[in-house]
């Protein structure tokens, strides 16, 4: 094999296999965590009979979703209804192309530099926003091509929802954009080590907007309107059963652990550790980056993404489902107004300090 | 072979595909989706001019929320009441005349661009962000003020007309 093929073709494709294969595992162990942390905090026993303390219930979850029998309802458009969840979760899977998982240096695989992130692209953090807009389409198509009642009223609920709260979280971004001059994901992590601040401090403001506006983007509890079930049955999966049921879910919890990482990519320093030029904590790294100085990364950039990702699990357990039109309310009245004042706030604080 | 000329036509005749079938499609939520797939494969070609921010712009405004608002009118709109709407032969001539107007347009500014000519993106390339900030507000700062202005207006009128009657 040339070595062009080998740097521009198979390098690539080992490193899409092994981010999808890790991101799928974390998803199905994500469902077993977040019951356990919901049992924890309503008092309850949390799944334990499928192996020691419950832990191949993922694994018996999804050899159920695949042996169950997949249903197409007989009015249904049939070829979106199966095309809806594939194109749910390709943007989900996508958008994991261009997360830092580490860095500060690359791995040396067969004489070859393996970087440990797919791609960094200059306009990294605009390709984002640019990926996760076409995921609605799934959810609004699925709802459509059922042809049902509860599952249309729960897509048009999720458009507009998404519509509207795509607004503030592309603008909670820009800060984080003005303080580091880059749109590149690593570049934003990078200069943050420069600045030895990470940006959730001065963009406490955007990450709160930024955090909010990514709930409502992922539709989890307290924006999970369109699949509320007290009023629409299941909303927009309604009429799904089996292996396509399992990849709406699949979708819904890849996009919430990718919100996470692009979190803790923009406002908490990525992979880098607590106070990384404060050579007295170098303690941290365990002696990992002997080895290779891009291994702690990991471990710290895991570490951030989970302890993000119970903030979402805690408030599916402590906030109540918020009514439709309240939502709507604050999308428009507040998120939006507070993003674009962030903005300019940022921009006058970055131009008197120039000075 | 060249990977790029392959990947070039490749998105191009999906884009092409993706425009017929969107023309002739009676169901209009299928031709949307169509729709969607004729500005994702353009982005694409986007990204093999090198011009990676108008890629995602184009994905971002065009797939993610123009068609998306299509969809949502598509979905609560009856459709048949607005066929029984749309104006008959007039409607359908001056659709035509526009139509062709346009295409010869876009022959004559074709025409003169000769083929292997450098593109007009290739300059958008590397730090696409930055040339592109400083494009739009340097060098071609009024007209950016002037279509911003429009779109102002535009959503004003939006407002206006939605808008409960007291």
């Amino acid at each position: 094999m040339s070595d062009a093929l080998i740097r521009n073709f198979i390098i690539p494709l080992v490193q899409v296999l092994v981010v999808l294969g890790v991101a799928a595992g974390a998803v199905a162990y994500m469902t077993l965590v977040e019951r356990k942390i919901l049992a924890f905090m309503q008092l309850r026993l949390s799944p334990r009979r499928v192996g020691p303390h419950g832990l191949l219930q993922p694994i018996a979850d999804g050899i159920k979703l695949l042996l169950k029998e997949d249903i197409t309802p007989a009015r249904a458009d049939r070829a979106l209804f199966t095309l809806a969840p594939i194109i749910t979760v390709i943007p989900a899977f996508t958008a994991l192309a261009l997360i830092p998982f580490s860095g500060g240096g690359s791995f040396n695989i067969f004489g070859y530099p393996v970087s440990p992130w797919i791609a960094d692209v200059n306009v990294g953090v605009v390709f984002l926003l640019a990926i996760s807009s076409l995921g609605v389409y799934g959810i609004m198509l699925g709802g459509w091509a059922s042809n049902s009642k509860y599952p249309l009223l729960g897509s048009l609920r999720s458009a507009a929802q998404m519509v509207s709260y795509e607004v503030p979280f592309g603008f909670s971004i820009i800060g984080v954009l003005m303080l580091s001059g880059t749109a590149s994901m690593v570049g934003i992590v990078e200069a943050q080590q420069k600045a030895h601040l990470w940006y959730f401090v001065p963009q406490i403001l955007g990450l709160f907007i930024f955090f909010v506006s990514g709930v409502a983007e992922t539709n989890r509890l307290p924006f999970d309107l369109p699949e509320a079930e007290a009023e629409l049955v299941a909303g927009f999966h309604t009429e799904y059963s089996g292996m396509k049921f399992a990849l709406y879910m699949l979708a819904e919890y890849t996009s919430m652990i990718v919100v996470a990482c692009i979190v803790t990519t923009l406002f908490f320093g990525g992979w880098l550790r607590p106070f990384p030029s404060v050579s007295a904590l170098a303690w941290l790294n365990f002696g990992l980056d002997k080895l290779n100085p891009a291994l702690p990364g990991f471990f710290w950039f895991f570490l951030k993404t989970f302890l993000v990702l119970f903030v979402y699990l805690w408030l599916r357990g402590t906030f109540p489902r918020y009514r439709y039109d309240q939502l709507m309310k604050l999308g428009w009245y507040w998120m939006i107004p507070l993003a674009i004042a962030n903005v300019i706030l940022t921009g006058g604080v970055l131009l008197l300090l120039r000075r | 072979m060249d990977w790029g000329l392959v990947l070039f036509y490749f998105f191009a005749a999906l884009a092409v595909v993706g425009g017929v079938m969107m023309i002739t499609r009676k169901n209009a939520v299928h031709s949307a989706v169509y729709l969607v797939l004729t500005f994702v494969s353009v982005a694409g070609i986007y990204i093999l001019l090198g011009a990676d921010f108008l890629f995602a712009v184009q994905v971002l405004v065009y797939a993610g929320g123009i068609v998306v608002l299509f969809l949502f009118v598509i979905m609560l709109v009856n459709l048949e009441e607005s066929r029984r709407l749309s104006g008959g032969k007039l409607h359908l001539a001056a659709s035509a005349v526009l139509t062709c107007l346009l295409f010869g347009m876009l022959a004559t500014l074709f025409g003169r661009v000769a083929v292997g000519q450098p593109s007009v993106a290739a300059p958008l390339g590397e730090g696409n962000l930055q040339l592109m900030g400083i494009a739009l507000f340097r060098d071609y700062m009024l007209p950016f003020e002037v279509v911003s202005l429009l779109l102002l207006v535009a959503m004003i009128g939006a407002i206006v007309l939605g808008r409960p009657r007291a």
